[in-house]
């Protein structure tokens, strides 16, 4: 069984980004840049059903700059076998990623492709769901638990107020929640042995895919800051200004 | 041309969000339609034509649609598009699972978690988990948007009882067969549209004294219960509970954070709340920046001396 797992290079996690003084977006020069963690996630997943011998082959698949060329490697380490890079320049939005993606899965016919749910930059949360509806395949997004049984996966959902069982027909389109699976740390070793793994390089137009974004962005502004408040001295002060100066209670 | 809304339900009243999402259609579109898809679910129908700000209630009954699943919702909300320029989710679990679905089908591109509408094309939509606030637009016939519940006050006001007509309800997608389900009960207001919200993070160091500390506190209060994700992922308190970047995004009027630290993913989720109380015994935690109440103080025995006062 193949397992297509997009990935994406974002700015990490642990960094506060500021917005640019002239408002047309946020500063990413010299900030550190990781791959997504929910795409984390999801490369370990396709690595655990392949240790498991579920899987068979793990195709990772980056689309964006030149650079996304480390976040395939990341996934090479972890134990991607083979890794696709669509290298453009252009901004890309969700529906345009989902567009490449499924001109992807056209050649590669993956039985599963697993994604995080939503990229911590834009935090859109669309291009599974999108994906799924271009391809006409069934979803099973903010996955928790994964397992595949007779050319199904039965997922269990994260969802409002608890959790819910979905038995999606293969291939299906599964996207990762933060509690499906622990990401193993990379060891030098495999991190080596990434370097000599294949990776493709094409660009967008080999795929037919036209990814001109549609949305435009008129400006990137701070949100509006709120101020620290007041220290009180023990839980008597704290309740006197719950009850009479802030009059919450 | 006017907007639809897409209503979260459970086949007899109308989900809290949906009451949002209909405020937030109403800065969009002088017109307002909701749509109630599902099975058997008449009387939510009922419910949502008497809700202020609605002129059309639709309703789409099959067993195709009994449990909200993607593909069929996503299909019935295609066959009805064309007659929208807006089509509005709220950005709930199922806002978010079926929205991208439907903009990808109409081959435009979605907003999402929309903080504020500034016309009928232009929305603002926060980034880096609210580090940054964009304002977008696009030309798109069709604007389908989530939006964030906390971000638009529901409509009040006296509505007369809106028509509701019958749309047919489509037939099963047959890709994704629904298993089951695991939704706990609680007394509790949910997390989401609570009016008091306590919080609970790693310092609570175990599930028993997660619940032992803190469920007293939110009875007290008539309060929902959160958590940070470390709180959530140490298996303190349940997955729904997140409050954060990634989980709930809540702005309630009192926000208790108890033994949180304030990663900022953290304060995504919970920055816009009207009242922040923190308790920490860490001076520097980051929650403190926040806060407008900050008690340095351990919260095994602040948190019971507050429920005794209280």
């Amino acid at each position: 069984m193949k397992v297509l797992v997009p990935v994406k290079r974002v700015v990490d996690y642990n960094v506060k980004v500021r917005v640019k003084s002239d408002q047309s977006g946020v500063d990413i020069a010299n900030v550190k840049m990781s791959m997504n963690p929910f795409d984390e996630i999801a490369v370990e997943e396709a690595v655990r059903l392949k240790e498991s011998g579920v899987a068979t082959e793990i195709i990772a698949i980056s689309c964006g700059v030149t650079q996304c060329t480390e976040t395939l490697r990341t996934a090479l380490a972890i134990g991607a076998d083979r890794a696709i890079l669509v290298e453009t320049n252009e901004e890309l939005q969700p529906l345009a990623v989902a567009k490449l993606l499924k001109a992807v899965m056209a050649k590669e016919s993956p039985d599963l492709v697993i994604l995080g749910k939503q990229a911590i930059d834009d935090d859109c949360n669309q291009t599974g769901q999108m994906l799924a509806a271009l391809t006409g395949l069934g979803q099973a997004t903010f996955a928790s638990k994964l397992e595949l049984v007779e050319q199904r996966a039965q997922v269990t959902r994260e969802v409002d107020g608890g959790l819910e069982v979905l038995s999606v027909a293969l291939p299906a389109i599964v996207t990762t929640d933060l509690r499906l699976n622990e990401p193993r740390f990379i060891t030098l070793p495999n991190i080596v042995k990434a370097k000599k793994k294949p990776l493709e390089v094409i660009k967008p137009e080999d795929l037919g895919v036209d990814v001109s974004p549609r949305l435009k962005t008129l400006k990137v502004s701070e949100p509006s800051q709120r101020g620290a408040g007041i220290k009180v001295a023990d839980v008597d002060a704290l309740v006197h200004q719950l009850k009479d100066v802030a009059k919450v209670i | 041309m006017s907007a639809l809304v897409v209503a979260e339900h459970d086949g007899v009243s109308i989900k809290s969000g949906t009451l949002n999402a209909i405020a937030a259609a109403a800065k969009c579109s002088s017109e307002v339609h909701v749509l109630v898809a599902g099975m058997n679910c008449q009387e939510a129908a009922n419910a949502a034509s008497n809700l202020t700000g609605v002129s059309k209630v639709l309703v789409a009954q099959s067993a195709a649609l009994e449990h909200g699943l993607a593909e069929n919702l996503a299909l019935q909300v295609l066959e009805l598009a064309a007659s929208y320029t807006h089509v509005i989710f709220a950005a709930t679990a199922q806002g978010k699972n079926v929205a991208p679905r439907v903009a990808a089908l109409l081959d435009v591109a979605q907003f999402s978690d929309v903080t504020h509408v500034v016309d009928a094309s232009t929305f603002e939509r926060p980034i880096y988990a609210g580090n940054a606030i964009a304002t977008v637009t696009s030309e798109d016939a069709t604007k389908v948007l989530t939006i964030r519940t906390s971000s638009f006050e529901a409509l009040t006001g006296t509505t007369t009882t809106a028509p509701i007509e019958e749309v047919a309800g489509v037939s099963d997608a047959g890709l994704v067969r629904f298993m089951g389900q695991e939704i706990a009960k609680s007394e509790r207001p949910e997390l989401a549209g609570a009016k008091i919200i306590v919080s609970g993070g790693r310092a609570l160091s175990s599930k028993e004294q997660f619940m032992e500390t803190m469920t007293p506190l939110a009875d007290k209060l008539g309060a929902a219960l959160g958590a940070s994700r470390a709180a959530v992922d140490a298996g303190y308190a349940p997955n729904d509970w997140q409050v954060g970047q990634t989980g709930k995004i809540v702005a309630p009027d009192l926000y208790v954070a108890c033994g949180i630290s304030g990663a900022i993913q953290h304060l995504a989720g919970m920055k816009d709340s009207k009242v922040i109380v923190a308790i920490n015994k860490d001076p520097e935690a980051p929650i403190f920046s926040v806060a407008d109440f900050g008690l340095e103080a351990d919260l095994f025995a602040a948190v019971p001396e507050l429920v005794s006062k209280l």
